[in-house]
């Protein structure tokens, strides 16, 4: 530690803090403006000066290192007058419009201008300015209003240094210097929108149009971001029930003050012209809906689900819980479906995205989660990105693996897409490999035959921490030719010594991390791949420090979360099978009901039966199969066939079509509860405003339990989180009070870790030895033919996210009007494809039509669309093959033909009203 | 159910186990239906190859076959 005095108080700080820290540790504020918290020092603004005993001039405190014994002085004659002449300069060329001004009350500016006594401006305001700049409308969600620039450098460098993109600069020198987005507009530009440079601004110069339009805040909340699985913390800022902005919080263990264009500005979906608010039934599907009052839904829904039970048996109603809801939301549902409902068929949209995840990792380690928190990558050498692609999904976390990125960790892209972050500013992947999709088992196990042929295993790490016997299975089996990188050459397309080259990287670059996605899970084989994603890990001593790990990252902000409360129908909270005993027993004593001790319906399950006339009602909470769910024909064919669909939601989504129930929701800003995250992090949701619906969604299923004759009698949800802990191990240390003391905690949480746990597997697994498991390439059943050459893979972008129905509903749609058809220019030159024409995909399932965007990012024979507008139809495309162990569809993999044509398909005619080109929104 | 998709289902878990020993092959799907198929699922997949389960991996019906209601 270094100790000195700032103002004669004594004050003792790291070695490298500078003295602009050091005297906030002291208590002392110096005048400042180009500095702040979040960004590296620059030392412009010159008002930050200080005066040092025994050295000369006045240096700039924030640029200044502490030395030991130094005596600072902040104040004095000399500086308070150098500062009064900088203001007078600054002064000097800003329009005197505070009052009107949108940052009254919230400018630095104007603040320095009260700390320096600024009194007057001896050079007037007739000089050359900038005064009549012109002001950047362009964006949706802020405005850059030139002539109020200082020049500070801060939106800049938080371009930089906090999202990595690099897409502001300054232009010119001197007077003539100013910020430019590249010069073209912020729209226009390779800016994000994720409000970095706003927040940075120390003036009005970059301000949220909502802050424009509302004024200052006048109180907020503090939660959680109801989007992707990074889990960022917010303030709400509010005006009485209003949102006026929503402002990452520096405190978040997740997000460290960064946000992205969803959660930052995204929020308009919450008050939605279209968001419905009363409840509706109708008998059939055909009638129109009829507008009543809380009591009368719930008692018609009970009514319904009891008579349906009644007539085809226990077992003909089910339920969908909700990544999007809260915790104790979802734990709600499960309860109601297990407990109420009598049977086990509850499941969630996991399903459909990360269940081989919860299978993979539990199989090998022993838990169903990620095994590092998000700073764990400051600690990696390399980072190993597969079917992922973070800057558009998960874009915070991005920003800090970029960060890491930039620093000189080695980077390994497993994608077939060229993904941004294999080649952008001051990043470039050390390997891209570029696989055919369909083909990742292929891959990692020619990874790991590279490591065990090649003499790279850890072996210290496999005989203490890893099971014996079934490491030396794996370790002949991986061995064996048909697995070396030449021999899945053929089948991967990436060339055998780019495999040796990153399995070598991998293994011996120090810390390595994976970090993975939906590319992984949604296959035939997707729990395969992570369980040889894991094995790679293992053998190689990955697990179970900072740096390392296997990392899925959650798509939505609670799937997480949703699986963790047992919303799969095998599992109970804390994935214990629902054939366990003791545990069935705790669950039976703690809700005064007997439980099945069989699996209940997984979603295809429950399709099926439906069509097979044993499953005739369905509870779905804030989940769209209709448009989410593969092979849309037969999930439409299933709702179809059922008697009593309830629809829990803020709008009327595409499954609402086939439902006779529809129960509005609420949005995250109107309720209490907690979110967790990719990392395992509970971060708490706060009541922002009331519900606009009259209840919050947990209240609703509370409602339905009672009708159903099931008493629940929570009085709030910290009551469920209770509950939750008391019958969950992992969770046993979890209360409101204490995640409102510690701001978010990541589970394991209990005795052994009453903090909680960042890292899991330190010093042992959770299931004791670490299991390596056979992992056999198996090629999807899909296969391309003449008729079919082309595979088909989805993904998402930035700007939108998952169905959309959200961000559909916010000016985002000025970035993606539609989900477009990538192709690569080969494929499109070979077929008369340009850009922008309407193209025909057609699949073995079905037929829809997409705009084509020629493009390099893909290899030849790989197209890819996005999935964020109903009528854009990928679902009706895809297939229904699945995951072998969890039913989790093949998403990623469908083999299609791209044909040039003049018309939509005619379902989109049809979805569309007889239109022949998509209603705004649509 | 729709007894082309418990087949192909099966069929696929018998795949994965399949890289393994026979013994611990047929332990391993078993084990997997148990936990994750309904008991009605389970028992129209093993009515169907008791009927001669036309199509099943040979794998997936010796496990089945072993099954215990």
């Amino acid at each position: 530690m270094i100790s000195l005095q700032i103002d004669g108080k004594p004050v003792s700080v790291p070695e490298g803090t500078k003295i602009l820290q050091a005297a906030a540790a002291a208590g002392v504020k110096i005048p400042k403006l180009c500095a702040t918290d979040s960004l590296q020092p620059f030392g412009s603004c010159r008002l930050c000066l200080v005066e040092i005993e025994g050295r000369r001039g006045t240096p700039a405190s924030c640029t200044t290192p502490v030395e030991d014994g130094m005596r600072v002085t902040t104040q004095s004659t000399k500086l308070a007058k150098l500062r009064r002449g900088t203001m007078e300069l600054y002064i000097s060329d800003h329009p005197l419009d505070c009052l009107t001004c949108a940052a009254n009350g919230d400018c630095e500016l104007q603040d320095m201008a009260g700390a320096v006594g600024l009194r007057e401006v001896r050079y007037g305001y007739a000089g050359a300015n900038h005064l009549k700049a012109a002001k950047d409308e362009s964006n949706p969600y802020f405005t850059f209003d030139a002539s109020k620039c200082i020049v500070c450098s801060r939106c800049v460098r938080a371009c930089e240094e906090v999202q990595g993109t690099f897409a502001l600069t300054i232009d010119g020198r001197g007077f003539a210097s100013k910020v430019s987005a590249g010069n073209k507009s912020f729209l226009e530009s390779e800016c994000v929108s994720c409000g970095a440079c706003v927040q940075a601004c120390p003036t009005a110069t970059l301000m949220e149009k909502s802050i424009i339009d509302h004024g200052q805040p006048e109180h907020s909340v503090i939660t959680t971001c109801a989007y992707c699985g990074v889990g960022c913390t917010f303030e709400a800022e509010m005006q009485g029930n209003e949102v006026v902005r929503m402002t990452p919080y520096d405190d978040g263990k997740a997000n460290h003050g960064h946000s992205c264009v969803k959660g930052r500005f995204a929020w308009g979906y919450a008050t939605h012209k279209e968001r419905v608010l009363k409840p509706m039934i109708r008998a059939k599907t055909s009638d129109p809906w009829r507008e009543v009052n809380w009591e009368e839904a719930i008692a018609y829904t009970a009514r319904e689900f009891r008579r349906i039970q009644a007539q085809y048996g226990r077992d003909s109603i089910g339920g969908i819980t909700s990544s999007r809801c809260t915790n104790e939301e979802t734990y709600l549902v499960q309860k109601v479906i297990r407990a109420a409902f009598g049977n086990n068929n509850t499941d969630t949209c996991a399903r459909v995205c990360h269940s081989p995840t919860g299978y993979g990792l539990k199989t090998a380690f022993g838990t169903s989660a990620g095994t590092q928190d998000f700073d764990s990558v400051d600690d990696a050498d390399v980072i190993v990105v597969i079917g992922a692609n973070p800057t558009d999904a998960h874009p915070v976390f991005a920003s800090q693996m970029k960060r890491r990125l930039r620093a000189g960790a080695k980077l390994i892209v497993i994608d077939p897409r060229r993904i941004d972050l294999v080649k952008s500013a001051h990043i470039c992947a050390d390997y891209h490999l570029a696989l055919r999709p369909g083909t990742n088992v292929a891959i990692i196990n020619a990874l790991a035959h590279v490591v065990v042929t090649e003499g790279l295993v850890d072996e210290a790490y496999v005989t203490e921490r890893c099971e014996a016997a079934a490491f030396e299975q794996w370790r002949r089996f991986v061995a064996e030719e048909r697995n070396s990188p030449e021999a899945v050459a053929a089948i991967t397309g990436v060339p055998a010594a780019e495999i040796r080259g990153a399995a070598r990287l991998y293994a011996t670059g120090g810390n390595a991390a994976i970090y993975y996605g939906l590319g992984v899970t949604e296959h035939s084989q997707g729990s395969t791949m992570v369980m040889g994603m894991a094995n790679l890990a293992m053998a190689t001593g990955n697990i179970g420090k900072r740096g390392v790990g296997i990392n899925p990252l959650r798509g939505q902000n609670n799937v997480q979360g949703s699986c963790d409360m047992g919303s799969f129908p095998h599992e109970f909270p804390g994935y214990r099978h629902v054939s366990e005993d003791a545990t069935r027993a705790a669950f039976e004593k703690a809700w005064g009901v007997p439980l099945q001790a069989e699996p209940g319906l997984r979603i295809p399950n429950m399709f099926d039966a439906a069509l097979d006339g044993s499953f005739k009602g369905i509870y779905v909470q804030g989940e769209d199969i209709a448009q989410s769910d593969p092979n849309l024909q037969h999930v439409s064919a299933a709702l179809s066939a059922m008697e009593c669909v309830v629809v829990q939601d803020l709008f009327l989504n595409e499954t609402a079509g086939f439902a006779h129930v529809f129960l509005p929701g609420c949005s995250f800003l109107e309720k209490d509860g907690t979110f967790t995250n990719a990392e395992r992090r509970l971060g708490r949701v706060r009541k922002a405003m009331p519900p606009k619906n009259g209840l919050a969604d947990w209240e609703i299923t509370m409602a339905l339990s009672n009708a159903m004759g099931y008493p629940m009698h929570y009085a709030h949800p910290s009551e469920i989180m209770d509950e939750i802990a008391r019958l969950t191990p992992t969770f046993a240390g979890i209360s409101y009070e204490k995640l409102d003391r510690l701001g978010s905690v990541q589970w394991p949480c209990n005795d052994d870790a009453p903090g909680g746990t960042p890292v899991m597997h330190v010093g042992g697994f959770a299931r004791g030895k670490g299991r390596f498991t056979i992992t056999g390439f198996i090629p999807t059943d899909e296969r391309t033919t003449a008729r079919f050459p082309l595979i088909l893979t989805t993904g998402r972008i930035l700007s939108q996210y998952n169905v959309g129905a959200q961000t559909r509903r916010t000016a985002n749609v000025v970035w993606h009007e539609e989900d477009l058809l990538e192709i690569h220019p080969l494929d499109a030159e070979n077929r008369g494809i340009k850009d922008g024409d309407l193209v025909a995909v057609a699949s073995r399932e079905g037929e829809t039509s997409l705009r084509a965007q020629v493009s390099e990012r893909m290899q030849p024979g790989v197209v890819y669309t996005t999935f964020h507008y109903p009528s854009s139809g990928a679902n009706v495309v895809t297939t229904e093959f699945s995951d072998w162990a969890t039913n989790c569809p093949e998403y990623k993999v469908t083999a299609v033909q791209v044909r040039k044509t003049e018309r939509v398909s005619e379902w989109q005619r049809e979805w569309w009203g007889g239109h022949e080109s998509r209603p705004h929104g649509a | 159910m729709n007894r082309d998709r418990m087949v192909h289902d099966a069929n696929q878990i018998a795949l994965y186990f399949a890289s393994g020993p026979r013994d611990e092959a047929l332990a391993g799907i078993a084990d997997h239906l148990k936990k994750f198929w309904t008991p009605r699922m389970r028992q129209e997949i093993e009515e169907y190859v008791r009927a001669g389960g036309g199509g099943v991996h040979e794998l997936a019906r010796d496990a089945i076959a072993k099954l215990v209601p």
